[in-house]
């Protein structure tokens, strides 16, 4: 053993400074786990938890519209602003209901695939399953936004193949629609690597104690299955969920939907109204801090 | 299980989709991105404005070695180094003139808007300069993100059209902020195998009886500066506002330009800020017809895509650009080499004619006028109407709207701020 830690490193002379401090620091594991954690914990107070605090500070902030400056005069009006430009309110909730739109579609795509990934697959099944399920993230968001732009547009693709089939054009770019669909599949695999994991921890045994009592697939699925995977089912929501809420790029380039990024980015960027940027931006912060303690309640964290 | 064989099916359809949708497409509007580096050195180049007119006299007076590199923010078309269309190349020349500036950065930026951002982003200097547009160029003078710049350090800054020299966009109390670059129109495109007759007017654009043959194909503008085009429409077609500058508009006139573009965006299929996304729509034909620059026009043309482009009867909105020097800026020499670079005559006879705008420097016109390249056409300054101050003047250019209206209505103007947020509601249709 070669632990100096452990104060026992007869190299040290006794009674050696060096060797006080690690003979003390051995005794205290407590002090010994503070210091391992200071500087990771440092850096997420400070940067993380302080830019937090800036923003909420900034939010209360005033921007004089007439030099294009943000003065520090405390102020409730960029909250007062949100609540009465109905554009505003349009715009939060539109967002709000996508984001749960897209993962309650993500939840119904996902859940028979990680139910076969991880009930049925064989080995090898699941490799090559689990393979083409990451296999979207290799490539750049950007890159599979733009495939999916031209998978949609008029004349694209889908409204060749539509035409195969005698069907009119499906008109879905630009359109809220096409979003909706491009945001359901960038965050599928999020929702997948969850719900996968929580399949697998669900006993076999179970399922077949559950047969063996009478039940039908449908009362095993209610009321063995769904319990089980529940806190899986709620981490992936918040991948989905938390995802299509920040984003920006997607609702730009494919609709013309204006989501609270787009406006958070424009009103910094080209207006430099910061504080009504701040204060916008602190909507979703508050909906996803509602939303992960629901999250929590549904025991999320421990499926993760 | 029954159900397994069902769930088998779904999941093998949800794979195939979710395999069939990675790859495809090129992001063409991507921008080269540069790591943003270390943060701001005290230049040259900046200069604190002083109180009285004229220029200042702690300027810099003959320009040193270039410090290597050299980091910009352009518009499209503003930095051609051959890759797009192989004759119109001014950056590796650049470079082989100038080898103390041998690494050029090049970051595009979509719109005015951004271009502050960019500028401003890092606590300023990580951009050496920009080519700002009237919108930007005021707001960056204001903020005092760009720099004083000493024009006698640029050879052929006497060659510059007189109008040009000390524009109000970029010389504020007899202090030049940079560097005249080039300027244009925003004309009116359309789709000429669908939109027909051709359209002469922006009622195309802007008047629901007009639109409605091409409801959801109609294309506008998405930087909260259009909201002049509507202006400069209902200056025509509303005279009852007395609207005498699209950029300075009071309470009601601002609300009659909003209410006009909330009328429109019903038929409006896609807003565009890339002038890629107008090109990738005006191809597909999810747009056939709206506001554009020369560039689209041309690049579209080029790709054999039936478009055609005018000037409208109510004149048009434009742009004035400007090539400044960032006040923060870690390589002030290499700027002050690349803006002496920009306006030779042989440099902007490559910009002008690929991106389709008057050169600053008329110098140009000799070899302009004999086409230069593949995008050319004869008689360009003609054409462009290089010389004609008139037309010059009959455009609307692109400037920040500010309270104070510059006239006797005085502090009564609307802000670029609120521009931005009714804008904004515009676009979420509320």
């Amino acid at each position: 053993m070669t632990a100096t830690a452990t104060g026992t490193d007869s190299r040290l002379p006794p009674g050696s400074r060096r060797r006080r401090v690690l003979a003390g620091l051995y005794r205290r594991s407590r002090l010994q786990l503070l210091l391992l954690l200071a500087p990771p914990a440092g850096w997420f107070g400070i940067v993380y938890l302080g830019s937090l605090a800036l923003l909420l500070v900034t939010a209360f902030w005033t921007f004089d519209g007439t030099t294009g400056r943000v003065v520090q005069h405390w102020t409730l009006d960029n909250f007062r602003q949100l609540i009465d430009q109905p554009a505003f309110r349009t715009i939060a909730l539109r967002t709000l209901l996508f984001a749960t739109a897209v993962t309650i579609v993500d939840a119904l795509i996902a859940f028979p695939i990680a139910y076969y990934m991880a009930q049925v697959a064989g080995a090898r099944t699941r490799a090559v399953l689990f393979m083409l399920c990451l296999l979207p993230l290799w490539a750049s968001y950007l890159v599979r936004v733009y495939a999916w732009r031209v998978i949609l547009s008029p004349n694209g693709p889908l409204d060749w193949a539509l035409q195969r089939f005698g069907l009119g054009p499906a008109g879905l770019y630009p359109s809220e629609l096409g979003a909706g669909i491009v945001f359901a599949y960038l965050w599928l695999p999020y929702m997948i690597l969850p719900l996968y994991a929580g399949f697998e921890r669900v006993p076999r045994s179970l399922l077949e104690a559950s047969a063996d009592l009478g039940a039908r697939n449908a009362a095993t699925f209610r009321r063995i299955v769904l319990p089980l995977v529940l806190p899986a089912l709620a981490a992936g929501s918040i991948f989905t969920f938390s995802l299509t809420l920040g984003d920006y790029i997607t609702p730009g380039l494919v609709s013309n939907n204006q989501f609270i990024g787009n406006v958070v980015f424009e009103q910094q960027g080209v207006s430099g109204n910061l504080p009504l940027a701040a204060a916008f931006a602190l909507v979703p912060v508050g909906i996803m801090a509602i939303y992960l303690f629901v999250a929590r309640r549904l025991g999320a964290f421990e499926a993760l | 299980m029954k159900s397994r064989s069902i769930f088998a099916v779904a999941a093998s359809l949800g794979i195939v989709l979710g395999a069939c949708t990675s790859g495809g497409a090129s992001p063409s509007a991507v921008a080269p991105s540069q790591p943003a580096t270390s943060a701001a050195a005290p230049s040259a180049g900046s200069a604190a404005p002083s109180a009285s007119g004229g220029p200042s006299s702690n300027l810099p007076t003959s320009i040193g070695a270039g410090e290597g590199e050299l980091d910009i923010i352009v518009w499209a078309g503003y930095a051609e180094d051959g890759s797009n269309v192989k004759e119109y190349d001014w950056v590796n020349p650049f470079i082989a003139a100038n080898p103390d500036c041998a690494k050029v950065n090049v970051k595009p930026a979509d719109t005015s808007d951004a271009m502050v951002s960019l500028m401003q982003g890092g606590g300023g200097g990580l951009y050496d300069g920009v080519s700002a547009s009237g919108d930007a160029s005021n707001t960056l003078i204001n903020r005092g993100d760009v720099a004083e710049v000493n024009v006698d350090l640029i050879p052929d800054f006497k060659d510059i059209s007189p109008f040009l020299q000390s524009p109000a966009h970029n010389t504020v109390a007899g202090k030049h902020y940079g560097v005249s670059h080039g300027w244009g129109g925003n004309t009116l495109m359309w789709r000429t195998d669908i939109v027909k007759p051709a359209p002469t007017s922006w009622e195309i654009t802007f008047d629901p009886a007009k639109m409605e043959a091409y409801k959801g194909k109609v294309t506008a503008y998405d930087g909260s500066i259009y909201v002049a085009d509507a202006a400069l429409y209902l200056k025509t077609h509303k005279p009852e506002l007395n609207i005498t500058d699209p950029y300075e508009l009071t309470q009601d006139q601002f609300n009659a330009a909003i209410d006009l573009l909330k009328a429109q965006h019903p038929y409006v299929g896609k807003y565009w800020s890339a002038y890629t996304d107008e090109i990738d729509n005006f191809t597909s034909g999810a747009t056939v017809v709206g506001t554009t620059w020369p560039y689209q026009t041309n690049t579209l043309k080029a790709a054999k895509v039936a478009v055609n482009a005018v000037v409208p009867t109510e004149g048009m909105t434009g742009w004035a650009d400007t090539w400044m020097l960032a006040s923060k800026a870690k390589h002030p020499n290499c700027m002050y080499k690349w803006m002496a670079w920009m306006v030779t005559p042989h440099v902007q006879t490559e910009v002008a004619e690929y991106f389709g705008e008057a050169p600053a420097n008329p110098k140009a016109c000799a070899e302009l006028d004999k086409t230069y390249g593949s995008y050319g056409v004869k008689d360009f300054c003609t054409l462009y109407s290089v010389n004609d101050k008139s037309f010059y003047d009959s455009i609307s250019f692109w400037k920040t709207p500010q309270a104070d209206c510059g006239d006797s209505r005085g502090q009564t103007c609307v802000p670029y701020d609120q521009w931005v947020t009714a804008y904004q509601a515009v676009k979420a249709g509320g």
